[in-house]
């Protein structure tokens, strides 16, 4: 999940990487970096995302070094477009691209399945986003603060992570703005818990009562 | 399982195994069936008649509805034996298909004051199986003789019920862990499937916890052992399951059934570790991986 706020961009993603039902993965990081300041949320088939991810962080490297400026947030997305759509037989990725640049401060693509490349203010993708639409509707204001958008994502995960049962684990949010990315991570116990589930006890107490 | 026999292939050599012949000619493709340990043959070819295929048959009910696939779901469900009776732990999670729906469900249900049964599975028909149970139970109270059924008895009940069903194309889902303290004061554990297959122990698990929690019972679980120690096993397993099984949440209750008295703990959560160094930066040393 990822939301533009008036000076940069929050991103979120769960930790939860699974084979059937088992957890084979329950602390992953979803977010990998493409450049400095543009980070690529991945969801759907693994290694397609990885693969993506490996490809544009290499062109984007190049071309840097080739051009002797960072690039822009657009231009990375048009990267990660080009491979999903052209590659659209082979390829299930659904990915988030999301970053900073001085021209057009903060933005997020949506780019899914098929290879479609979407400017938004905010994107959520993944089995989990299917919860969290009308959350992510209702609660989006233009021009959040930092911390607005940052707890708009990190509720937005934990709302996802307490019904789909494809996510869970930790969250973790990077929070992108002129000053660069600065990351966070929350771990499962601390995350926010909603009705019906319950809260965890410190470590001292054995958390229990038997009757 | 019974090794099913080899024919040693003349055509290429002793020692073996392979067709009769290394082309196989009709002779042997359209020969008819051998008799094999698996399979031994007399009369006619086995065959299987579809009782809602013939019309009119006796107990053919075009109302009557079959599971066949289940809808609300419950995980794992694991049970050891103690120096005191036995603990039955389970988490309250109903979930339908990858949504983790009814965070409450009871999935473990007092019998009577000896016996608890928890159940993996559809949950509808556990709750079935709860009603058949209740029936049996409400006739032990009107006999009115102080007797009531025995864990053994349960389980062997549920045995029948579970064949049963199964013998008629339409099981009840469940997984199903039968716990309790028979009348000479010893604890007793089984576990009936889907199936009707069957087998009592020190210690039972269904779903996942058969995978992930058996080894820890087999390590550490004792019939003699204390009841801090049982409970703390019961714990670690609970949260290995918790980490590792997707349609699982933190939220459990524990089944106590000792000569003392019977009891369900209310929901309670355990703390889990998520503090590892490595988590907080899996990738800082393979960016771009998960």
């Amino acid at each position: 999940m990822a939301c533009v706020y008036d000076g940069g961009v929050v991103l979120g993603a769960d930790g939860r990487v699974s084979v059937g039902n088992y957890i084979s993965n329950r602390s992953s990081n979803k977010i990998a970096p493409l450049a400095e300041r543009v980070f690529l949320l991945r969801s759907g088939s693994a290694p397609d995302a990885q693969i993506v991810s490996d490809h544009v962080s290499f062109y984007v490297h190049n071309l840097e070094a080739e051009q002797q400026l960072p690039m822009s947030v657009e231009t990375v997305a048009k990267l990660v477009m080009q491979i999903n759509y052209q590659n659209k037989d082979n390829l299930i990725g659904a990915l988030i691209i999301a970053g900073y640049d001085e021209e057009k401060k903060g933005q997020v693509f949506g780019c899914p399945i098929g290879g479609t490349l979407s400017n938004e203010k905010w994107a959520v993708d993944g089995s989990g986003s299917t919860f969290i639409w009308g959350y992510c509707d209702a609660a989006y204001r233009d021009n959040f603060t930092r911390a607005e958008a940052e707890a708009f994502v990190e509720e937005g995960v934990a709302l996802a992570m307490s019904s789909d049962c494809s996510s869970g684990g930790c969250i973790r949010l990077v929070t992108v703005n002129s000053e660069g990315a600065h990351h966070k991570y929350i771990n499962g116990s601390q995350a926010p818990k909603f009705q019906d589930e319950l809260n965890v006890p410190g470590p001292a107490t054995g958390g229990m009562i038997l009757g | 399982m019974i090794p099913a026999p080899q024919s040693h292939s003349k055509a290429l050599g002793p020692g073996v195994t392979g067709p009769e012949l290394l082309n196989p000619t009709s002779a042997v493709l359209e020969r008819p069936p051998q008799p094999k340990p698996q399979q031994p043959l007399a009369g006619g070819h086995a065959f299987m008649v579809d009782p809602s295929a013939v019309p009119g048959a006796h107990g053919a009910d075009p109302t009557r509805q079959h599971t066949k696939y289940p809808y609300v779901t419950g995980t794992s469900v694991m049970a050891i034996k103690y120096k005191d009776g036995v603990l039955i732990a389970a988490d309250t999670l109903g979930a339908y298909g990858s949504t983790k729906r009814y965070k409450s469900t009871e999935r473990m249900y007092q019998v009577n004051d000896k016996t608890v049964i928890g159940a993996g599975g559809e949950i509808s028909d556990f709750q079935h199986i709860q009603t058949l149970l209740d029936e049996l139970s409400t006739d032990d109270f009107r006999t009115d003789d102080g007797i009531q059924l025995t864990p053994q008895e349960i389980y062997s009940y549920l045995c029948r019920v579970m064949y049963n069903r199964r013998n008629k194309f339409d099981p009840l889902w469940n997984s199903l862990i039968v716990g309790g303290v028979q009348p000479d004061g010893k604890g007793f554990l089984g576990n009936v499937t889907m199936n009707g297959t069957h087998y009592t122990d020190s210690h039972v698990a269904t779903g996942f916890a058969s995978q992930l929690a058996r080894p820890l019972f087999r390590e550490r679980q004792r019939d003699d052992m204390s009841e801090e120690d049982a409970v703390t096993l019961i714990h670690d397993a609970l949260k290995v399951c918790y980490y590792r099984d997707k349609q699982s949440i933190n939220k459990f209750q524990i089944a106590k059934v000792t000569t003392a008295g019977t009891s369900i703990s209310s929901a309670f959560s355990l703390d889990m570790r998520w503090d590892y160094e490595v988590f907080k930066e899996p990738t800082k040393f393979s960016i771009g991986a998960w």
